[in-house]
């Protein structure tokens, strides 16, 4: 069953670990909170997990910029093994903190199409501040296997100051659009141009969500883990009763895509 | 080698923050300014060359996409470019990036000794004259920080001292009064003439001087901030009675015949753990238990806004993870007392910062610190008074999770003393008896000592060790490193046994403090466990396993004796008798009279409509979600109601509920009460009436007002002058009685006693302000209750009676006045009210629920219905309402225990009977088209008639144009 095993990887500053293990509990894998202290002692824990997860938080404080620090010794110090984790099939799931780190180690890139790679970064929100809201979100489930199957758009909570996704070329959206990479993306229901706060950081083509070329990586900054019961939705006490909350349907997906 | 390393954004539109700093500043008044252009600055320092440095910045430092970064020695620096400051910490502040520096350039192979971080601000448009002191207005405090202009050089390196550590006695025992309060005022004891006597006469006694390390631990254990003094001590007080307070009373031991002793008579069997604890401890469900704490951390906030309002939440997290054997945090409040957004620079007294810079700066401490904890902030309040200018206030408050089996703690001699977690400086020497001192317009510079900037990264690394080995069962007992530092915590764990200290140990940030400084300091993010010999191992194996420093300072014994050595050397040596029980009582004179009248009639209501925009918009009620939304309010996802509700999440909820335990539907809520304006006119009135709102808020969301209790954080001026102490005694009594009637226990408090700001000659005193933290058990987290409207065609219901008092309410605000009569408080039918409420929820007969507190109904109402985006038509003649009332009262009225509450006409007759015995009238109802209509069936008047999108756009727009609004009207 090693592939419904997921590793939920911490570091000092992580703080997401225990919602995202229940998480993925309650959607039927075997999830292990892991210090990376023991990933870095012992890198043979990956072969035995089907899915590793990067949970929201504050990884080192955030220092130098969001996510950098953990990125830099995951990316540097482990990132062949994570690549070999990848290449035998691994998922990686990196949520808000996370997926920035995910973006800054190099293990989620964007290809440009000629060999090369299109340079991107999470960077602060035009609002130069964190800011938490629930938020709407379009999918485009063609590339990536963690995608949520059947729902056109979920509502997710968003906690973050840094989650403005720029690519470093003219080229950056419609290629994030053409590969079906760009997974999740903010919008509005009624179909219009979703300005601040639907877009809450200014990100590029309204851009939450992004996976690697093979569609087993993927980072986004809302929270699916903060969306799983019916009470977590804001406006619960006024609207029909949910079974579940959207984020349900992350998971589940992921879940899923492990078997 | 040492090198200096800018990183630069790319281009102007990667520059988000010199966005931001350019209106901040143009919104202090800098006309010249055309925009500011941010670069961070790395000072690296290690064995590296050139390659290596680039490395670091390129891979480490610099962002690929928006940054570039130029690498050069730092010895060659010759200054700056022109136009441009620079901003560093001082040396010894706590600088959180270097550590992240450090790690991160190891991951690369690069092996740094230390990092320094800082920002250039390059002011395009400022003449270099003025550079300067632009920087000082907006992008830097003096207290923490230094900045260089124009040429200046580079800070030195963090450099290292020598400082004693050997025994040091201070000669004591024939000094006369001149003197002992020489050398109290000199050390920066706070120690009083009477205090000192008393240390004296105890030397004296056992024949030798006290030691420069005695005397400090004293003066920290016997800090106002340490032992309440003020409200433990003897008080004649001269005044009118109120409720139990008799005239002219004398009072021994405020707190215990009062708060305490409401506790100790209800004897509710929820209560596990009340007042001896670092917070009170309730019943939560089955083997669970909830702890709360509520702090202030006021002075320090006054002169480093950001790090003291941080570090004060720092610190009340520290007292959760140190109540009974450790529990979690799973919900953090925090409360600001500010001057007025609108108050002109030219009336900021000397010495003291704008507002608006407090506000900014207090918000931005708590969202920091909190976030990364990883703690929601849930709930808050904040008040406007320009008496506050000078002498903020800030509460920060915690709630936590623990099982009832690790509620009690014991410490045995032979246990270990174990300090876990960040390294002690000299940073923060004095907080304790610091807080106890009146601040003054060179507050700033004089005192900067006892500010600090927290690391929340270390103090989230010490929480899961904490939980951690608490769960592994390595420790008897811990305790949070607080006010005081090592001082207090191992004076107070040691006290029934003694200990044995031995201060060469503690790892230190730099080198060259003394041992007293190390035994006194106050440095953030510190624990200290009682570990049991045959646990010690294990525990300092798991801290190793997560980076946490720990380390054995010393041992517990039985000798009833503190000792303290610096290796070999005995430094001091106090009995803990004479340290926990050798202050003397204060005696302390007290008087209240009642305020003057007020001369003006109330004011007619013209323009019912215009009025209530004019409230919404008001800054104590206009929405705070500029502030809200910057806090993250859902990590550990147990949220259930959010701060913010309704159809466009803009409605302010009542109270926070939070699912604490995953998988399980019991949850609490958390309601505050504050009203500094009734403090004015009574505070024995003003203490019911926060009680009050405190539980109305709970009860209002569906929280059992049974199993609720109660906190008290008293923040007053100068106690030692009777005028002031005469408010808190009659605020006491306030607390007492109500607590009674409404058979709700306090659990817990904390009490800041001398807020007051000196300029020259004048002193400016804040009102009496008393927070009351309600907390209640929410019986099932599906069937809790949010205000916001919920359908067209319900029946509106107003619970509770009006009375003709409009003292201290908000609509005498508006018009500049304070009236002399406030609201009257009956605590048995309170009681009964809040009982029926909760019975009727729990039936599922109420839609939605909001009480009624500032602005009253007509404030209520407008925000149920923006909430709902439906409309309510209200005859305020309906009213359950006392003889005398008109619609000034009936719209606006503050009177305690009301809820303004919907219902399905279908059970409207199954809830008035529900209700029956208590003040209950359908008032009107709700209607389809959003808009609010409030008429009166006797005159024919159609006082407020107005859309719920304007309502709802007055209500939303002070705080976002007053903070982030380009030109401010007065600046």
């Amino acid at each position: 069953m090693a592939e419904r095993r997921v590793l939920i990887l911490r570091a000092a500053g992580t703080n997401c670990d225990q919602e995202t293990a229940a998480a993925f509990a309650m959607h039927g894998a075997t999830a292990e909170v892991v210090h990376v202290n023991r990933l870095l002692e012992k890198p043979d824990l990956l072969k035995a997990v089907g899915l590793v997860a990067i949970p929201g938080g504050f990884s080192y404080g955030d220092d130098i910029s969001a996510g950098r620090v953990f990125a830099t010794e995951l990316g540097h110090v482990l990132g062949d093994h994570f690549r070999a984790f990848i290449a035998r099939g691994g998922l990686m799931l990196g949520i808000c903190n996370g997926f920035q780190v995910l973006v800054k180690t190099g293990l989620l890139t964007l290809p440009d199409g000629h060999g090369g790679i299109i340079p991107i970064t999470l960077h602060w929100n035009d609002t130069h501040r964190y800011e938490a809201r629930w938020v709407h979100l379009s999918i485009d489930p063609a590339l990536c296997v963690m995608a949520p199957k059947n729902r056109e758009r979920i509502e997710l909570p968003v906690a973050h100051g840094e989650g403005k996704l720029l690519g470093g070329d003219a080229q950056f959206l419609a290629q994030a659009l053409g590969t079906h990479q760009a997974v999740f993306r903010y919008c509005n229901t009624d179909g219009s141009e979703p300005v601040w706060p639907a877009n809450p950081n200014g990100s590029t083509g309204h851009i939450a969500g992004l996976c690697d070329s093979t569609g087993q990586v993927l980072g986004l900054m809302p929270h699916p883990e903060r969306a799983l019961l019916s009470w977590h939705h804001p406006r619960w006490t006024r609207e029909p009763r949910r079974e579940q909350g959207d984020g349900a349907s992350v998971f589940a997906a992921a879940v899923a895509a492990m078997s | 080698m040492r090198w200096q390393i800018e990183v630069l954004p790319r281009e102007v539109e990667h520059d988000s923050l010199g966005a931001v700093l350019t209106r901040k500043l143009k919104s202090l008044g800098v006309r010249s300014l055309k925009r500011v252009e941010t670069a961070r600055l790395f000072l690296l320092d290690g064995d590296i060359d050139a390659a290596a440095a680039r490395r670091v910045a390129s891979q480490l430092l610099a962002d690929p996409v928006t940054e570039k970064a130029h690498v050069s020695e730092w010895e060659s620096h010759h200054g700056e470019a022109m136009g441009s400051v620079s901003v560093f910490k001082k040396t010894g502040v706590m600088d959180p990036t270097e550590a992240g520096v450090l790690r991160g350039a190891a991951s690369l192979g690069v092996k740094l000794v230390s990092a320094r971080t800082g920002m250039r601000y390059r002011l395009v448009g400022v003449p270099s004259a003025k550079l300067e002191q632009v920087a000082a207005s907006g992008l830097y405090n003096a207290a923490i920080e230094t900045v260089q202009t124009g040429s200046d050089r580079f800070p030195a390196p963090k450099g290292a001292g020598r400082a004693n550590t050997h025994r040091i006695e201070v000669p004591l025992r024939v000094a006369d009064d001149k003197a002992l309060l020489a050398l109290s005022v000199r050390g920066g004891l706070s120690l009083t003439v009477i205090e000192m006597r008393a240390i004296q006469a105890h030397f004296v006694e056992l024949g030798r001087e006290p030691t420069e390390i005695e005397l400090e631990s004293l003066a920290q254990t016997w800090s106002e901030h340490c032992k309440h003094k003020t409200l433990t001590g003897d008080i004649a007080y001269t005044g009118p009675a109120a409720g139990s307070l008799p005239e002219n009373a004398r009072v021994r031991n405020l707190l215990k015949a009062t708060i305490k002793d409401a506790t100790e008579q209800l004897n509710r069997d929820f209560c596990l753990s009340v007042f001896h604890d670092n917070a009170g401890v309730i019943a939560f469900d089955g083997d669970w238990a909830l702890c709360m704490k509520v702090e202030t951390h006021n002075h320090p906030s006054a002169i480093e806004p950001y790090g003291g309002a941080g570090t004060g939440l720092g610190g009340v997290i520290r007292d959760i993870l140190g109540t009974g054997q450790g529990a979690k945090p799973v919900a953090n409040i925090d409360v600001f007392c500010v001057g007025t957004p609108g108050l002109a620079p030219a009336d900021v007294p000397k010495g003291a910062m704008h507002p608006k810079r407090i506000l900014r700066g207090v918000v931005e401490g708590v969202r920091d610190y909190g976030n990364q904890m990883g703690i929601p902030t849930v709930a808050g309040a904040v008040c406007f008074d320009d008496r506050y200018v000078g002498n903020p206030l800030v509460y920060a408050g915690t709630a936590g999770l623990l099982p009832k089996s690790r509620v009690a703690k014991q410490v045995s001699p032979g246990d270990h003393i174990v300090v876990l977690g960040g390294r002690t400086g000299r940073d923060g020497i004095h907080g304790a008896t610091f807080s106890s001192i009146e601040l003054h317009d060179e507050s700033e510079t004089a005192d900067a000592g006892a500010v600090q900037i927290g690391n929340a990264i270390t103090e989230k690394k010490l929480l899961d060790v904490v939980l951690q080995a608490r769960d592994r069962d390595l420790f008897a007992a811990i305790t949070d490193c607080g006010a005081g530092g090592f001082s207090s915590a191992v004076g107070e764990m040691g006290e029934q046994t003694g200990a044995r200290v031995y201060l060469e140990r503690a790892p230190l940030k730099y080198a060259g403090l003394s041992a007293t400084e190390i035994w006194i300091s106050e440095s953030q993010e510190r624990m200290v466990l009682a570990v049991p010999q045959d646990r010690i191992s294990d525990l300092l194996a798991l801290a190793r396993s997560e980076d946490v420093e720990a380390f054995v300072l010393g041992e517990f014994t039985h000798s009833g004796v503190l000792e303290l050595f610096h290796g070999q050397e005995l430094l001091g040596s106090i009995s803990m008798d004479f340290l926990h029980g050798g202050v003397p009582r204060l005696e302390r004179e007290a008087t209240w009279s009642p305020p003057a009248a007020e001369l003006r009639p109330i004011p007619e209501l013209d323009d019912g409509t215009d009025t209530l925009l004019r409230l919404l918009a008001s800054p104590d009620i206009c929405s705070k979600e500029w502030i809200i939304r910057q806090y993250d309010h859902e990590v550990q996802a147990g949220s259930v109601l959010k701060p913010l509700v309704g159809v466009h999440l803009a409605a302010p909820g009542d109270g926070s509920v939070v699912a604490p335990i995953p998988g399980n539907k019991t949850a609490f809520a958390i309601g505050l009460g504050i009203n500094p304006s009734f403090g004015d006119l009574d505070p024995y009135a003003m203490a019911e009436a926060v009680i009050d709102e405190a539980l109305r808020n709970v009860v209002a969301v569906g929280a059992d007002p049974d199993h609720c209790a109660i906190l008290d954080n008293f923040s007053w001026g100068n106690c030692a002058k009777p005028d002031r102490l005469g408010g808190l005694v009659r605020a006491s009594y306030g607390c007492r009685d109500a607590a009674l009637a409404l058979k709700t226990p306090f659990i817990s408090g904390k009490d800041s006693l001398n807020n007051e700001y000196r300029v020259g000659d004048k002193t400016i005193v804040i009102p009496p302000t008393l927070l009351i933290t309600a907390i209640a058990r929410v019986p099932d987290a599906g069937a809790a209750v949010s205000m916001d409207l919920k359908a067209a065609g319900n029946a509106l219901f107003v619970v509770g009676r009006t009375g003709t008092a409009l003292g201290g309410s908000q609509f005498l605000k508006l018009a500049g006045m304070r009236g002399d009569t406030l609201p009257r408080f009956d605590g048995a039918l309170a009681r009964e009210t809040f009982l029926a409420m909760h019975r009727a929820m729990r039936r599922g007969l109420v839609k939605s629920c909001h009480d009624l507190s500032e602005g009253g109904l007509a404030v209520a109402l407008a925000e149920m219905v923006f909430g709902g985006g439906f409309g309510a038509d209200v005859d305020i003649d309906l009213l359950p309402a006392d003889s005398g009332v008109d619609a000034r009262q009936l719209l606006f009225g503050e009177s305690l225990t009301r809820f303004l509450v919907e219902v399905a006409p279908a059970d409207a007759a199954n809830f008035e009977s529900m209700l029956d015995g208590i003040p209950c009238r359908r008032v009107g109802g709700t209607t389809e088209e959003p808009r609010l209509l409030l008429r009166s069936s006797r005159t024919g008047r159609v006082h407020v008639a107005a859309e719920a999108a304007l309502l709802e756009s007055a209500f939303r727009r002070t705080l976002p144009e007053a903070m982030d609004g380009e030109e401010s009207h007065h600046g």
